[in-house]
């Protein structure tokens, strides 16, 4: 190997190393780096002049492989890292500071028990509120994470400060399916509460959104794997304790679930904050596997439903189900999207994605059209008020995913288009969210 | 004359879409024909072009391809799409309207190149 070439290969090494930059665009820089060498050598250089220029004209690599980092960011989902301002220096007070919120919130909802004499009682408000005794500790680590001036603490402070006034001022019936449905949406309302502090303020960035969707996506991953750990630590822990007393476990369960369940919630969003590369391995795999099956199961059905016509013995009350189905088929469309290389061109799992979305509204439209064909029967109630309109903010956002992948597979838009459709059709859910907490108890009178 | 990197910088956009748009080319030849147009004084470190090709590839204004010509080395070409053009075309509308307004400070009465004018 001449001099030059062990130069370049040492040059290439070094450019490797940097995370965001792939094989591909080394290659590239390579080829630059060689055209460039090759020009300056006929002007007269020698070989080793002419490695020297271009190396200096290629620019400083540090900034270079910060500027690929920035445009591939999704590649490697480093923006938060690079963003951050801090020493990197000190990772045990991050953890630290994710273990206060954690265990003010585990506090919080224990007090919120006692206070409620859960289980022996199990008044309504406990349940109306259960989003708030936990939600706001995590957009409080955020803010504080994130170094929010006082502005931004306000700003996210009011959401909570008015979900608090609304669901605590409305007079619900004891035990009415109104006050179901805020315990089951107000949660969700809050979460995107928490996109304000997590995202920095910037709440119109379409890049933070994405960073906002994919970690929520990481977050849910995570907190399943608490969950399912945390699962058989207490099973473990009933059964060694049942001889020593009769209902000493349910005493234990009683006090760890609660508190073990909401400290998690915070504890999960500091595991996706810190090691966001584990998880990044994780989706892929996730997607890979589940996307086909997803697809073979919903064809299979919605070809089914189609032939035999059974879609007009569906109950109604079970539209539910169609519900979680469609959030299933967005969230392995997200799960995808944030494991996809923006710039790779269409290929074998974009096809099998488009086909389970389609299976998907196929199958949802066949029943909604029985549904709405019978609903003057009876009338709305609250329930098939919050089903039906969260049905049909899932059913836009996927007929829209589904008309822009085929687009896109048939090389008429770019993937980019894709991202954009998902990050502005964020606000739709939070508003959704907020709809059934603000406006559906009084307009059933909170019945 | 040095041009300040923040110009320079919101020039890049136009001026690679305008390369691409006399047909496709590959980036070490871009960067060659940038310093051709503006007689060596349009200045980036050459590393940046490829974040911006690759940020162009992202938003579907250019597509790119690996090939080997007859002679010579595999590169990636980049060739400017419809979507390209139309970005182009709109940059284009608002530097036209930048320069002419500019251009009219300058010339205008008491403007800049009077002044130097009557020094």
């Amino acid at each position: 190997m001449s001099d030059v070439e062990s130069q370049i290969a040492e040059w290439r090494a070094y450019v490797d190393k940097a995370p965001a930059v792939d094989d591909r665009d080394v290659d590239e820089l390579e080829g630059h780096l060689r055209d460039q060498i090759a020009e300056l050598e006929v002007a007269g250089l020698t070989a080793d002049e002419a490695f020297l220029v271009a190396v200096k004209r290629m620019g400083d690599l540090d900034t270079l492989s910060w500027e690929f980092a920035r445009e591939h960011s999704g590649r490697l989902w480093k923006q938060l890292v690079l963003r951050s301002e801090d020493p990197p220096a000190r990772p045990w007070s991050r953890g630290f500071d994710a273990l206060v919120f954690a265990v003010a919130a585990a506090v919080a909802i224990q007090v919120a028990r006692l206070a409620a004499q859960f289980p022996q009682e199990e008044p309504g408000w406990l349940l109306r509120n259960a989003g708030l005794f936990v939600l706001p500790f995590v957009a409080g680590y955020f803010a504080r994470r994130r170094h929010l001036d006082t502005r931004g603490w306000v700003l996210t402070a009011v959401p909570f400060g008015l979900a608090a006034l609304v669901v605590n001022l409305y007079p619900f019936d004891e035990g009415s399916s109104t006050e179901l449905l805020v315990a089951l949406h107000l949660p969700v309302l809050l979460w995107f509460a928490v996109a304000y502090p997590y995202m920095d303020g910037v709440l119109r960035s379409h890049e933070r959104r994405m960073d906002f969707i994919r970690f929520t996506g990481e977050w849910v991953i995570y907190y399943a794997l608490i969950a399912l750990g945390g699962g058989v630590l207490l099973t473990l822990t009933g059964l060694i304790l049942e001889p020593i007393g009769a209902n000493l476990p349910e005493r234990v369960i009683e006090w760890v679930l609660p508190s073990g369940a909401a400290g998690a919630v915070i504890v999960a969003a500091w595991l996706v904050e810190s090691k966001q590369r584990v998880v990044e391995n994780m989706a892929p795999v996730l997607t890979m596997l589940f996307t086909p099956l997803f697809a073979v199961m919903l064809t299979v059905a919605a070809v089914t439903y189609l032939v035999s016509g059974v879609a007009g013995e569906f109950d109604r009350e079970r539209l539910g189900v169609f519900d979680a189905l469609l959030l299933v088929v967005l969230g392995l469309v997200l799960y995808a999207m944030s494991a996809r290389e923006p710039s790779q061109p269409p290929g074998l799992m974009d096809r099998v994605q488009l086909l389970a979305i389609a299976g998907a509204l196929v199958l949802d439209m066949v029943v909604l059209g029985a549904m709405v064909a019978r609903v003057g029967d009876l009338g709305f109630t609250p329930n098939r008020a919050a089903a039906l309109g969260l049905n049909l903010v899932l059913l836009v956002n996927l007929a829209g995913t589904a008309w822009l992948s085929l687009r896109f597979l048939g090389g008429r838009t770019a993937f980019h288009r894709l991202e954009r459709w998902q990050t502005s059709y964020v606000p739709v859910f939070a508003v959704w969210a907020a709809t059934v907490v603000v406006v559906l108890p009084p307009l059933f009178g909170f019945s | 004359m040095h041009i300040d990197k923040d110009l320079v910088a919101a020039a890049a956009t136009p001026l690679v879409l305008a390369i691409l748009a006399e047909g496709e080319n590959y980036g070490y030849a871009i960067l060659k024909r940038v310093r051709e147009l503006s007689g060596g004084e349009l200045e980036w470190t050459d590393g940046m072009l490829y974040p911006l090709l690759h940020r162009l590839h992202r938003l579907g204004y250019v597509t790119t391809e690996w090939r080997t010509p007859p002679e010579g080395r595999r590169r990636r070409y980049y060739a400017i799409t419809d979507d390209g053009r139309a970005a182009l075309a709109e940059q284009q509308r608002q530097w036209v309207a930048v320069t002419r307004a500019l251009g009219d400070v300058w010339r205008g009465p008491g403007g800049l190149l009077m002044t130097r004018g009557e020094g």
